[in-house]
């Protein structure tokens, strides 16, 4: 019996109930979220259980929605069950004041560089990490580059042409 | 029957300086001299990091062979280069590695930016491109383009050739120079 989106529907309530929420699938690809504290009771469970057998984590990546307040930092997991191919997406909010995630290097080694960047680009900052610090930007940077509040472009021009730029000239 | 020998008599020969010549003998200045034997045999070093120096690798083959113009060994070692050709993205993170590279490199050395990223950045105007190369390293002659194509880049070479011709060889110890390189906190 290959493994369907409601069977592992099924057993994520069964084992957390009510604390999974958000369940839908869009195209296809069960995507739910989980608590901030749970997240590696969850990904442990994945991991581990015999049928649901989750044991390679795909992709790790924060998002910034600064409108979603509380909440304004996420965490997509994506994970891959090899033997049944099936893929699923996990997803943690937290507050951007206070934003710490445990880290999953615990669960899956792949985590490390992937929560690094996290780090580097969101501000994130995964508790438990063995070298959490700056992988892709200069160590010296002290904003987070992905961080919606942040500019597009590079602050230290001072040659730009607004006009030519879609932000109004002085003209008309 | 074997094709019949066919000598190259169309091959162009740089003509001497200006001065006063004798029976055995040419008396022209130090500068001359020196600058036309340093202009015909520049040896560029690569510094090649995108698009731009893939470029720069079709310049060195054979269409548009550079090794015509004097720049037949590009040495990758910056210790024994004439020219820094910076040919391609530079990151923020790559910054303090081109100064060091250029920071090895002996007098008389001159520096050519290749293509938009290396100039101003180009069209990543974002968090981690170096905004040219010009905010870390003096640079002498700037070939735009992304990517110049390679008639271009020898044309930057031809400049630099210039350059290198017409340049005093009290320049590398004037104040003038001096100053420059302390704007780039360079001893």
């Amino acid at each position: 019996m290959a493994l369907t989106n409601e069977r592992i529907k099924e057993r994520l309530i069964e084992k957390f109930g009510g604390e999974i929420t958000g369940m839908e699938e869009p195209y296809g690809m069960l995507t739910f979220t989980v608590p901030a504290a749970m997240n590696l009771k969850v990904m442990q469970f994945l991991f581990d259980d015999a049928e649901l057998n989750f044991r390679f984590l795909t992709d790790l990546t924060g998002a910034n929605f600064p409108d979603r307040k509380g909440e304004e930092l996420s965490v997509v997991y994506h994970l891959h069950n090899l033997q049944a191919n099936v893929r699923i997406r996990m997803k943690v909010f937290v507050p951007v004041e206070k934003p710490d995630v445990f880290s999953a290097t615990a669960v899956f080694a792949g985590a490390n560089w992937m929560e690094r960047e996290t780090f580097d680009f969101y501000g994130l900052n995964f508790v438990g990490h063995p070298n959490l610090k700056r992988i892709l930007n200069v160590d010296e940077m002290d904003y987070f580059p992905m961080r919606k509040e942040f500019p597009l472009e590079d602050q230290s021009r001072t040659d730009k042409d607004d006009e030519m730029f879609g932000r109004g000239g002085s003209q008309f | 029957m074997s094709r019949p020998v066919q000598y190259n008599t169309n091959v162009k020969i740089v003509e001497i300086p200006e001065g006063y010549s004798g029976e055995g003998f040419l008396a022209t200045s130090f500068d001359k001299a020196i600058g036309l034997a340093r202009k015909n045999s520049i040896w560029p070093m690569p510094f090649a990091t995108s698009c731009c120096g893939i470029e720069f690798m079709a310049t060195l083959a054979a269409t548009y062979d550079l090794a015509r113009f004097g720049s037949e060994r590009m040495a990758f070692t910056p210790r024994q280069c004439d020219l820094l050709i910076v040919a391609g993205t530079i990151a923020k993170k790559m910054a303090p590695v081109l100064r060091q590279v250029y920071l090895q490199m002996a007098e008389p050395r001159w520096v050519m930016a290749v293509g938009a990223c290396a100039s101003s950045g180009g069209i990543f105007d974002s968090y981690s491109v170096l905004q040219g190369i010009d905010q870390v390293i003096p640079v002498d002659v700037y070939v735009p383009g992304c990517p110049p194509r390679p008639e271009m880049i020898i044309d930057g070479v031809l400049r630099i050739q210039d350059l290198v011709a017409n340049e005093s060889l009290r320049r590398r110890n004037s104040d003038q120079y001096k100053a420059l390189l302390a704007s780039y906190n360079i001893q």
